[in-house]
């Protein structure tokens, strides 16, 4: 299944709290496209993302902001 | 991999402070580390399961001690308190900027399954109970227990 998390409007350290619980809630396999701000979260999101055991597929600027892909 | 450890210290009472331990803490279990925080102090006041002001412990004293510290409601600013009044000012700014407020990062440390402990000696001195802490305190230690649960951690004091 597919989600979407927007966290373009979240400052540190939500934009970390939010992805990780939602990623938790996943199914295993299931795909959530996390939209982010550049700078901080566009560095540091993909990368602890993989920290915790999950496949970053895709990251690609997406309107004004940016898209990473992720499945769990 | 071995879950990279942290163990904060709260002893401070201050909003600001509470605001910052929590947000270490919560960006730090976000970001796969392992969180315990242990409070003490001024800090057990940010645990209190009633928020407001209310006179717990049995002697005058701890009563009067209890209900002038209050809650987490009732944090003070460490400059600027004017009162009481700023930190209500603070969350409202904090608000306004879409930044978590500290009801947010308390909540959220509790999603994250930050371990929180409580120190036994300074819940003596307080007469605070087990009872009077919400309930997602896991333990209530003294600071031999609180070494060995940070034995390979790096341990930060606020």
């Amino acid at each position: 299944m597919k989600h979407v998390l927007d966290i373009t409007r979240e400052h540190c350290p939500m934009t970390f709290v939010k992805t990780k619980l939602k990623l938790e809630q996943l199914d295993k396999g299931d795909i959530l496209e996390i939209l982010l701000c550049e700078g901080e979260p566009l560095n540091n999101v993909p990368k602890t993302v993989e920290e915790q055991g999950y496949q970053v597929l895709e990251i690609a600027p997406y309107n004004s902001h940016y898209k990473v892909v992720v499945k769990k | 991999m071995e879950k990279e450890k942290y163990s904060i210290i709260v002893f401070s009472g201050e909003f600001d402070k509470a605001v910052a331990a929590f947000t270490i803490a919560t960006g730090a279990a976000a970001t796969n580390r392992e969180v315990t925080m242990f409070f003490t102090f001024w800090g057990l006041n940010i645990l209190k399961k009633k928020h407001g002001r209310s006179a717990v412990g049995r002697g005058f004293l701890a009563k009067f001690f209890n209900l002038l510290m209050g809650g987490r409601k009732n944090l003070p600013l460490s400059r600027f308190n004017f009162g009481g009044i700023s930190p209500r000012l603070m969350t409202g700014m904090m608000r306004k900027h879409n930044v978590a407020t500290l009801q947010e990062l308390i909540e959220s440390a509790h999603l994250l399954g930050i371990k929180l402990i409580a120190c036994e000696m300074a819940m003596n001195i307080l007469e605070i109970e087990r009872e009077d802490l919400v309930d997602q305190v896991q333990e209530v230690i003294g600071v031999s227990t609180f070494l060995d649960y940070s034995q390979d951690a790096k341990i930060l004091f606020i």
